[in-house]
């Protein structure tokens, strides 16, 4: 079966990340070495829609991005945003627009201000399978 | 010389797996047409009704197209054409 395995400081970042922009909603990577499957160096990015319902990498950083992942033999493990409102479950404007099949899409949700759901899904052509999430300390 | 096109994951399946190809062209979608005729279905994941897909981020070296002319957006010999769809969602 598919798991997410990801270190407890990791988590802590995407949420401090998702904290931070509430209500807007935060998105970024954590890209780890091609075919490892590990998720190891932290990318918080910009929103660039700054919007509460949508998030969107600013094109000129996706561009840089890429070619800096492609120099270090990396590839996005994992590709998080927050819903600010409601649950951490993948939209269907999210599931359209996914377009990395090997990437864990993980998904927090800040709509409550004391505690935090974060979830982890595949998106293959726009089908959601949730995954379970294993913390490491 | 040629245009260098860097493919993304994603699309690699139209590649055989190669991560660039080289392509012949003097606009966006000239260089396009060229993939598609030795990459058969690549066109239409790139473009709709003759505009580029909106979550489609095409750039001539590090400049993205939407800004310079879209589809139309000029190319010369010893360019790198870069294909990323958008990271993006609701």
């Amino acid at each position: 079966m598919v798991v997410l395995r990801i270190r407890r400081e990791l988590v802590d970042e995407i949420v401090a990340h998702a904290r931070r922009d509430h209500p807007d909603e935060a998105c970024g990577v954590i890209a780890g070495p091609v075919g490892s499957d590990r998720a190891e160096r932290f990318i918080p990015m910009l929103n660039a829609a700054r919007s509460p319902t949508f998030y969107e990498f600013d094109s000129a950083d996706l561009l840089k991005l890429y070619r800096e992942m492609d120099a270090n033999d990396e590839v996005p493990v994992v590709i998080y945003h927050s819903h600010t409102a409601t649950e951490a479950y993948p939209s269907r404007t999210d599931a359209s627009i996914a377009a990395e099949p090997d990437a864990h899409y993980v998904l927090v949700s800040t709509r409550d201000p004391d505690t935090h759901e974060f979830r982890s899904y595949r998106i293959v052509d726009a089908e959601i399978t949730e995954e379970p999430v294993e913390i490491v300390d | 010389m040629a245009v260098t096109v860097s493919i993304p994951t994603i699309l690699r399946t139209h590649t055989g797996g190669e991560k660039s190809v080289e392509a012949a062209g003097k606009t966006v979608l000239e260089i396009i047409d060229d993939v598609e005729s030795r990459h058969a279905g690549i066109k239409a994941r790139l473009v709709k009704e003759e505009k580029l897909h909106r979550f489609i981020n095409v750039y001539v070296n590090d400049e993205d197209v939407r800004f310079a002319g879209g589809l139309d957006a000029e190319v010369k010999d010893g360019d790198t054409v870069t294909i990323l769809p958008a990271v993006a969602g609701g």
